[in-house]
């Protein structure tokens, strides 16, 4: 049953991930992104990180989508470009991953990790949100407020960027 | 039935390689910030996965910074498409040579 829920996923994500990338349009490209972030937040949730699988529809395809979107529909783009003239780099890398992949797919014998002893913290039980929170507001506090910094200094950069007269002395 | 991690790092190898060949290949610029989100998810799902196979919570915490920061890369990234596209009333990628003009 986990499996299968597994593969309907996986093959989903893979999918519309290809579409992303083939699609002309920009708008469907983006939807086909958007159909990708929520079954990657199913993924989440057959893995019982429920906590991330919200967060992912919240943030991902509540903001972050509709930005794509909106800044599609203002450019009002024309449609006729597609591709670069980037095959042989494009070949090169892409083969070397899948290489990559396919060595450690096949590579057998190697031992499992572990976990160092009196670090694991269970991610079920309790509560998904209560064990991230938990963590988050103790291990990794320092962190969590220098993401905190991370976003008003995005958010700072984002208005002085759009503001329309950069860089002109104001006039008035 | 569970689902072994080495399916998850398959697939998240898989959603890898396509963002990277979206990034090298398309010359819209949007397009290719949606396929740097692309890897940017296939990460999520390896940590994910990760800390479900050691039963550690901590890398779901990482997702949660990888979600701040793609959601800074994004405000960013948009913003300076839009001064861009002020410039050059373009957004292929080919017409952006110059540090200066």
């Amino acid at each position: 049953m986990e499996q299968m829920f597994f593969f309907y996923f996986a093959f989903v994500i893979a999918a519309a991930a290809v579409f992303v990338v083939a699609v002309r349009n920009p708008i469907y490209s983006a939807l086909a992104l958007l159909i990708t972030l929520f079954h990657v937040a199913g993924l989440y949730v057959t893995l019982h990180a429920e906590f991330l699988a919200a967060v992912q529809v919240i943030v991902y395809a509540g903001a972050i989508l509709v930005l794509y979107l909106f800044v599609v529909m203002l450019l009002n783009l024309r449609q006729d470009i597609r591709y670069h003239r980037q095959w042989p780099m494009a070949a090169v890398v892409g083969a070397t991953l899948v290489i990559e992949t396919a060595i450690l797919t096949a590579m057998k014998g190697w031992t499992a990790p572990v976990v160092a002893p009196g670090t694991e913290t269970i991610v079920g039980g309790t509560g998904n949100t209560e064990a991230i929170g938990d963590v988050l507001f103790s291990t990794y506090l320092f962190p969590f407020e220098v993401a905190s910094l991370i976003l008003l200094v995005a958010m700072i950069g984002a208005i002085i960027l759009a503001k329309k007269d950069l860089g002109e002395p104001a006039e008035s | 039935m569970t689902v072994p991690l080495s399916y998850y790092l398959l697939l998240s190898g898989i959603v890898f390689l396509t963002g990277v060949i979206g990034v090298l290949l398309r010359r819209n610029i949007i397009i290719i910030l949606l396929s740097v989100e692309l890897m940017l998810n296939a990460t999520n799902i390896n940590f994910v996965a990760f800390s479900q196979y050691f039963q550690h919570v901590a890398g779901q915490v990482f997702v949660f910074f990888a979600l701040t920061v793609a959601a800074a890369e994004v405000a960013v990234g948009l913003a300076i498409i839009i001064a861009l596209y002020r410039a050059k009333s373009t957004i292929n990628i080919d017409e952006f040579q110059l540090l200066k003009w």
